[in-house]
């Protein structure tokens, strides 16, 4: 689960991770009173949506005054936000942070994820803070420091220092950045976070150590465990399609093309919209109605399916192990009845009781499209819509 | 012959005693499995499936069974800890089905297990079955024929279609291997690829990927150093979108590593036949043989 920024930081401070003094708004007049809560003579005023890039999109402005930050915020809140990841629609800005301005002395980079080659968590580092990390490895791999953590011992202040002297830090800022590295990995481990991102970490003039931005994922599974973070989720961020199917347990992502698809399984799945492609249409989502899907899943499935105007035909791919072809086809035929679906729909169903599936079809009187294998069906459905 | 599973297996469960549990203990048993018994705490000294004991510690079920493999099918919230425990007690082969358990969980099983002679199936997984011999997991057995083609995959459904494919050609299995959709699994691509070059058994591999992570780029180098068998390739996900997670905890595409596009690239350099077409992934293995 993605949350925003201040959400981050909110985190953060819990675990005594030192971040700016800030005030959260969610509306222009607010805010010169929040500039001067915030007290610095220089504040900035940030858009608190899900993407990132914000500041190349204008979502993030630099105020001299609480005057000037009363026009910042009113410029901000409720402009639709375009950066380089949210995609051409933008995003709507709701809310914005006002917190304290600082003079930089130096901008790093610091990450925590788990490390899918070592199977443990790594901490990333580097001295090009403010850019984007993947640019950094892609151009100069060695500006990254990588550190494995043994989740025994968590990190130790030897394995701070260690990543502190890689840093080339200092004084009071080498001396600052190890309890921040320490209580980082702490927020990390005890909130589930599946990545965070310090990206910069600054060094002040005067030799504080801040998390001027602060990015967190918390990891979907463990949520159960997390009451409060489960607060932060903002539905507003999210697909409103995508929302709806997550309420069924379905798993639904929606793409750009025209064919909707249905089938059980996530590789199966995304095989399916592979040979979509492969056989010359567009797959409208990514559907997993999973391994134990039942009648109504089916039907609630078909819904969200049809719900996307751009579904020119629907392709149902299911090879039923545990989900019996039988159950499945009594679904599809309650589904398209109840639904009053006239678009094309083309079956493909193999495994258990394959051949009761087909006979309910058959009998349904509904005239369905029989795939013969994953790539027939593909075929007819693109065939259909044309 | 096959690999990880055969009838020496001496099965437990873990959780046997919930639906899902009972209900894939009975069908791995039809099957031909041989299940000694399973574990539910707070439920030893029960008898399920008309013969199958029921213990509260996997200690005392190894104790009294002899038990050398078990199936979980604990929630994911105290997964984690049923796999530690299988190992404390010394179980060689774990294999884990649920899906959904943390992955801070799964750091601190994985840094464990080093230690420890058991070796972790999964977790998320549809399981292990050698056609003819064993199941152990959730997979269709009917379709499922014995034979000398070994499958690994990350995806459960996907590798029912493969085999389907295989079966309707008349080419047999001689074991499937479902290593699991998280990102961080017991038994990667390369531990099963050492297995099938070594088991005389298996005359070719079809390795089935999806996007995200690297795993089946880091499989591709060690087949081209170590694997002397013809090995076939699919990478599910062509179209998949960056940033996205599809269904699968591991299955996504972050920081522009782990499409589809380049897997498939290194796969071939590296003297895989990689097909585009999921339903091409029968006949291809037909050729290679």
């Amino acid at each position: 689960m993605k949350i925003h920024e201040y959400q981050a930081k909110e985190i953060l401070r819990k675990y005594n991770v030192a971040v700016p003094s800030g005030v959260l708004i969610s509306s222009k007049s607010k805010a010169a009173e929040a500039a001067k809560k915030v007290g610095t003579d220089v504040v900035v005023v940030k858009a608190q949506i899900h993407a990132g890039g914000r500041g190349k999109g204008g979502g993030v402005k630099l105020a001299k005054s609480p005057q000037e930050a009363e026009k910042h915020a009113g410029d901000i809140i409720g402009m639709t936000l375009v950066t380089p990841q949210t995609g051409p629609e933008g995003r709507l800005v709701k809310k914005v942070l006002i917190e304290e301005g600082m003079s930089i002395a130096k901008e790093l980079y610091m990450g925590i994820l788990v490390d899918r080659e070592s199977s443990q968590v790594l901490i990333m580092a580097s001295e090009a803070g403010g850019m984007e990390i993947e640019e950094v490895a892609a151009a100069t791999p060695e500006k990254i420091i990588k550190e494995t953590v043994d989740p025994v011992t968590g990190v130790q202040p030897y394995l701070a220092r260690k990543i502190a002297f890689a840093l080339n830090l200092e004084g009071a800022a080498l001396k600052a950045i190890i309890p921040f590295i320490i209580n980082l990995y702490d927020a990390f481990v005890k909130e589930d976070c599946s990545m965070l991102e310090i990206n910069p970490l600054v060094i002040t003039s005067d030799d504080r150590v801040l998390a001027l931005d602060a990015k967190v994922d918390i990891d979907d599974n463990a949520m159960y465990r997390h009451k409060d973070t489960q607060t932060y989720r903002d539905l507003d961020e999210e697909d409103p399609t995508e929302v709806e199917a997550s309420k069924f347990h379905l798993n639904y992502i929606k793409l750009d093309g025209n064919i909707g698809c249905m089938v059980n399984g996530a590789g199966l799945a995304m095989a399916t919209m592979d040979i979509i492609k492969l056989s010359g249409g567009e797959p409208a989502n990514f559907l997993d109605v999973g391994g134990g899907a039942d009648e109504e899943m089916i039907e609630n499935g078909f819904r969200i399916l049809i719900s996307d105007k751009s579904v020119k035909g629907i392709f149902i791919n299911i090879f039923g192990g545990i989900l019996r072809c039988d159950v499945l086809a009594r679904g599809v035929v309650a589904a398209t009845k109840k639904l009053h679906i006239k678009i094309p729909v083309v079956v493909r169903m193999e495994g258990t009781n394959m051949e009761e599936g087909h006979q309910i079809l058959k009998d349904s009187g509904l005239n369905f499209l029989i795939g013969d294998g994953m790539k027939d069906g593909a075929q007819k459905v693109v065939k259909a819509i044309k | 012959m096959s690999i990880l599973v055969d009838e020496k297996t001496r099965l437990i469960t873990q959780g046997i005693t919930g639906r899902e549990g009972m209900f894939h203990t009975e069908q791995s048993m039809k099957y031909g499995t041989k299940v000694v018994g399973g574990v539910t705490p707070g439920k030893g000294g029960q008898t399920v499936l008309g013969k199958v004991p029921v213990f509260n510690t996997v200690r005392d079920a190894v104790k009294k069974t002899k038990a050398n493999a078990t199936m979980i099918f604990v929630p994911p919230p105290f997964a984690a800890d049923a796999v530690l425990e299988a190992a404390d007690a010394g179980i060689e082969l774990i294999i884990c089905i649920t899906e959904g358990i943390p992955v801070s969980d799964m750091v601190n099983v994985y840094k464990y297990l080093q230690g420890t002679n058991s070796r972790l199936v999964g977790p998320n997984c549809p399981g292990v079955i050698s056609p003819g011999k064993a199941k152990i997991g959730i997979m269709p057995a009917h379709i499922h024929k014995k034979g000398n083609v070994g499958i690994i995959s990350r995806s459960g459904t996907l590798t029912y279609e493969c085999v389907g494919q295989l079966t309707a050609l008349g080419i047999g299995q001689s074991t499937c291997v479902g290593i699991g959709g998280d990102p961080i699994i017991g038994t990667r691509y390369i531990d099963v690829l050492q297995l099938f070059q070594k088991d005389r058994g298996t005359k070719a591999i079809c390795m089935i990927g999806e996007i995200g992570g690297t795993a089946e780029d880091e499989a591709a180098y060690y087949i081209k150093k170590h694997v002397t068998k013809p090995v076939v390739g699919f990478i599910a996900g062509q179209t998949a979108p960056p940033g996205r997670r599809m269904g699968h905890a591991g299955a996504i595409i972050s920081g522009g590593q782990g499409t589809a596009e380049e897997k498939m690239k290194v796969m071939k350099r590296c003297g895989i036949k990689v097909v585009k077409s999921p339903a091409d992934l029968g006949k291809t293995i037909k050729k290679a043989l």
